[in-house]
């Protein structure tokens, strides 16, 4: 089986089960073509040595009950590795190997599947096009000197250009899905609590969640079920009843009322957008689902709002890297001066700026009109969403305002940049699950995606909408294999 | 002694300065782990044996809320007469420091555990009332160790996010004496309620204290200092006496005081600035993103309630009203955990036909006394309240006398001994049979007939050199009350 890459999550682990493929055969596929591809930069840590001595481990004595058997699998370089390198993307943790597991990546290893490395992502989560990494930026798959987006660019990357069959990313503002946007998967961001946050580098506490990527929506709801749990060690975990996300998959939505916000039709979103959308509304009542306008009249704070929130958390989440226990360390004079220069060199400019701008609003004297209103306006946005959920069972709209854009292009204009994460902050701000499918290509023949957001805890509606999309889209991603040579 | 008198003031020519204090009293909960790990937190362990990955601020670490040390806290505000609330937020008190490895202290700032409540000091003037302003739970930073390389300062995490109860009283306090019966009834409370272990020398117990001067009978406050972190009773009173005399010289000179953060220096018994208004940190405090708020049902409360021991004041108005004890004795008895146990307990084994204030004068006065010397602790004692209860009945019944007692007592010290045992061994009985006293006084007498003589025409003083003798002919073991007697009768 020569394209064993190019299957899908689902088909690896049926054909393993039955023994068409063992995990050696599958690992070694996906080393090789991991391999070939490192002018797409994904990979900032690979462990394939170990993985496929793992995957030969498994074959000897292998337990096929397991949700993942044999699986191998790279993952954002945000969760922490046990004695494997762990940078958040950053210099400043270049040398950083943690002594524990995150628990996301526990949960996946204990579903049998198997490390293959650790993916590029901008630093510490900061970004929307995996620029901002220490490690360099990240090739997209669809186009050389395209972004693959980010935060979790790598993880796109890696998933589209299969050398990964699927994998885990963290959105705080819309790392998972607008990436998945950009490069023509599924990434679905979970309500917050769904997935603990324990052994996950941190980026913005109140925001932070670690999702799944991957090829298809069946792939997707695979992994989340396996990812998704409670965990006391994470006192924002929530303990609710979590579904059999793919055993209960449907693709039968009918009578499932579908809200259409007006807000998020924004001045100079490009038309191709808008039709998207259009289309997509087509194909929410092909299935037999009734669409609803709906108002979710804070949106337009949304963005500002984040861009208070996250960085103040960011900010002081951050302190602990000093150059005092971990990490990088610059010599210094003195202690503040060993601070200032650690800091300074360790961290990258998107850092640095996210800190000061976080610092800024936390200040005594800026507190009450920046942090504390932000905070307020972050509950009326949640109030938006609680208020159209009376009506509506789930929200539809674009996961971006554009496709994706040249490497460089937005590198000077951070506000341009953070712009791209219009339609996806309002979901972290509300701690609400949001999935985005690939559901068309712009002119320049870039994938583009549309976003369903759900009620809290309810992922399994929102995973039904997109399958069901997902057939009636029919999208097929155009991977050209332009780096290998 | 009339009130007026007991009143601290400061006197500069004219003017009488009054001296207004509040406290910062830091007390560390007693728990076998910390606030938001479960490292242990024995003191004195090898430096960095007690530290998680959480206490030390690994990537990705989470802190996750100590239920224990919630409701030590709780007790605590409850035994403070305070507010509890149900609703409390942990904050993120942020500055860089290499014994802080999170770069923020995790602490309470806007909504504490605990509100406002109040504590009574006893002082000779009558009984004086202490506001509390909150109580509320924080974690405790690490060490920097600077002392032990010329170039490196040494970092100690065992202490890192240990967990601190910040108890902030109201400015009602009035003078280094009454700081010093705060301090003891607040660590009196604690230690009744087993939620602090009050010891100072192991830094389970510190203040801040701030300390600011005003006209005798002005209302307004005047501009306070700040002296940080002081760590014995001791240590406190000489800083405030200091500081207090400093403003007050300020003052007369026409200068102003800078509001400032100071310490003091133990050596040269003097505060020093450390930082002044404007040097003050910004701590950017925020609610910790990382923790929920803190939310307790009243039932939750009311449990914590029911377990409450009977605290010192209701002690000491027992034992006043049960044991007829006067005030002064009470406070002696209640102050301390231990000794008021201790001297249940030996109430408890005096059965019956007991005299309470012979055994108050006996652990105040005698025990008390070989504890100091030896430099123990009531709940070392050497004897066990059991034998002391032995050895108070043994006086009461006139088994032995007062002074008897106090031979067999030194004899108990080595390996509590029964002190009946003693008595019997050492054939330390007190001759209590008429008989045989008449018989040795009758002998006396006949030894001595010029000063039997002189005694009758009027020496009366003589009467006592015929008890010497009769006690020093009995060893000292005759009832002195008998002796008297037969005496009378005889001479």
């Amino acid at each position: 089986m020569s394209d064993i890459t190019k299957q899908s999550l689902t088909e690896l682990v049926e054909n393993i089960k039955n023994k068409k493929l063992s995990s050696t055969d599958v690992t070694k596929a996906f080393i090789d073509r991991s391999e070939k591809s490192m002018e797409l930069n994904a990979y900032i840590t690979n462990d394939f040595t170990s993985a496929l001595d793992k995957a030969k481990k498994f074959d000897q004595k292998p337990n096929l009950d397991l949700k993942l058997p044999g699986i191998p699998m790279a993952v954002k370089d945000l969760f922490c590795t046990k004695n494997i390198k762990t940078t958040a993307g950053s210099k400043i943790l270049n040398n950083f190997v943690p002594t524990y597991e995150s628990t996301v990546t526990e949960n996946i290893w204990n579903e049998g599947a198997i490390l293959l490395g650790k993916l590029n992502c901008d630093e510490f989560a900061m970004g929307s096009s995996n620029e901002t990494s220490f490690f360099g930026n990240v090739q997209s798959p669809i186009d050389k000197n395209l972004v693959p987006g980010g935060s979790s660019g790598g993880s796109a990357s890696a998933v589209a250009g299969q050398l990964t069959p699927v994998t885990i990313g963290t959105d705080t503002g819309g790392s998972i899905r607008q990436p998945a946007s950009f490069t023509g998967i599924v990434g679905l961001k979970p309500t917050y609590g769904s997935c603990s946050r324990y052994g996950i580098v941190a980026f913005a506490s109140s925001l932070d969640q670690a999702g799944p990527m991957a090829q298809n929506v069946k792939d997707c709801a695979l992994l989340h079920e396996v990812i998704s749990s409670y965990d006391p060690k994470d006192s924002t975990s929530i303990d609710f009843k979590r579904n059999h996300y793919s055993k209960e998959l449907t693709n039968n939505i009918k009578g499932k009322k579908i809200g259409i916000p007006k807000e998020y039709r924004v001045d100079g979103m490009p038309k191709e957008i808008e039709d998207l959308w259009q289309k997509g509304i087509q194909y929410i009542k092909d299935c037999g689902a009734q669409i609803i306008d709906i108002s979710l009249p804070n949106t337009s704070y949304a963005l500002p709002t984040y861009y208070i929130v996250a960085p103040a958390e960011a900010s002081s989440n951050l302190a602990r890297y000093d150059g005092v226990k971990y990490g990088f360390r610059a010599k210094g004079e003195n202690l503040i001066d060993m601070y200032e220069k650690t800091r300074s060199e360790g961290f990258g400019a998107e850092v640095q700026r996210r800190i000061m701008i976080g610092t800024y609003v936390l200040s005594s004297g800026y507190y009450d009109a920046y942090y504390l209103k932000a905070q307020k306006v972050r509950k009326l946005i949640k109030n938006d969403f609680d208020d159209a959920y009376k009506n509506v069972d789930a929200i539809l709209t674009p996961s971006t305002p554009s496709s994706a854009f040249k490497i460089g292009e937005k590198t000077n204009d951070p506000v341009s940049m953070y712009l791209n994460d219009i339609f996806t902050v309002p979901v972290n701000l509300a701690g609400l699950p949001g999935i985005s499918i690939p559901a068309g290509h712009d002119s320049k023949g870039y994938p583009l995606g549309l976003q369903i957001i759900g009620k809290a805890f309810d992922e399994q509606n929102i995973l039904n909408i997109a399958y069901a999309m997902e057939e009636k889209i029919n999208f097929k991603n155009k991977i050209t294999d332009w780096w290998i040579k | 002694m009339s009130k007026k008198n007991l009143e601290y003031l400061i006197n500069r020519k004219d003017n009488q300065y009054e001296v207004v204090i509040g406290l910062e009293v830091h007390a560390q909960v007693l728990s076998e782990s910390k606030l938001f790990s479960s490292s242990a937190t024995k003191f004195g362990a090898e430096p960095n044996t007690q530290v998680s990955l959480v206490d030390a601020a690994f990537p990705g670490m989470l802190p996750v809320i100590n239920e224990f040390c919630v409701k030590q806290a709780i007790k605590t505000g409850i035994g403070l007469n305070a507010k509890i609330n149900k609703r409390s937020v942990f904050d993120r008190k942020n500055y860089f420091y290499a014994d802080l490895p999170q770069g923020y202290q995790i602490s309470q700032f806007k909504d504490p555990i605990v509100g406002e409540g109040k504590v009574i000091l006893d002082m000779p003037s009558g009984q004086k009332e202490v506001g509390i302003e909150r109580l509320h739970l924080e974690q405790d930073a690490g060490k920097s160790i600077h002392d032990l390389d010329p170039q490196n300062t040494f970092v100690d995490l065992n202490r890192s996010g240990v967990a601190l109860m910040e108890i902030v009283s109201k400015p009602d306090l009035r003078s280094p004496d009454e700081v010093n019966a705060y301090i003891k009834k607040l660590r009196s409370i604690m230690r009744y309620l087993g939620t602090c272990d009050g010891n100072m020398q192991e830094g389970s117990l510190r203040a801040d204290v701030n300390v600011s001067v005003r006209l005798k009978g002005s209302k307004e406050f005047g501009i306070r200092c700040e002296i940080k972190n002081v760590n014995s009773i001791k240590f406190m009173q000489m800083a405030i006496e200091y500081e207090a005399n400093r403003q007050v010289d300020l003052i007369e000179e026409g200068k102003i005081i800078d509001q400032e953060t100071r310490l003091f220096d133990t050596k040269k018994n003097e505060t020093r600035s450390m930082r002044s208004k404007e040097d003050a940190h910004d701590y950017r405090y925020f609610p910790d993103p990382d923790l929920l708020p803190l939310e307790v049902s009243e039932k939750f409360i009311e449990e914590l309630k029911n377990d409450i021991p009977e605290l010192p004041d209701d002690k000491k108005k027992r034992f006043i009203e049960e044991f007829k004890l006067s005030p002064y004795e009470a406070n002696i008895l209640v102050s301390d955990i231990d000794t008021a146990k201790y001297f249940e307990e030996v109430v408890a084994k005096m059965g019956k036909n007991k005299d309470i204030k012979l055994a108050v004068n006996w652990i105040t006065g005698e025990l008390f006394a070989v504890l100091n010397s030896k430099g123990l602790e009531i709940s070392q004692s050497p004897v066990s309240a059991k034998n002391f209860a032995i050895l108070i009945n043994l006086i009461k019944n006139g088994t032995i006398s007062g002074k008897i007692a106090k031979t067999v007592f030194e004899l108990m010290i080595d390996g509590d001994k029964d002190p009946q045992k003693i008595v019997e061994e050492k054939g330390l009985k007190q001759q209590s049979d008429p008989k045989a006293l008449e018989a040795l006084i009758d002998k006396i007498i006949n030894d001595n007939r010029e000063k039997a003589i002189e005694y009758k025409q009027g020496k009366e003083k003589l009467f006592g050199f015929f008890v010497g003798q009769a006690m020093k002919a009995s060893g000292g073991k005759a009832n002195p009350q008998l002796i008297n007697e037969i005496l009378k009768k005889k001479l």
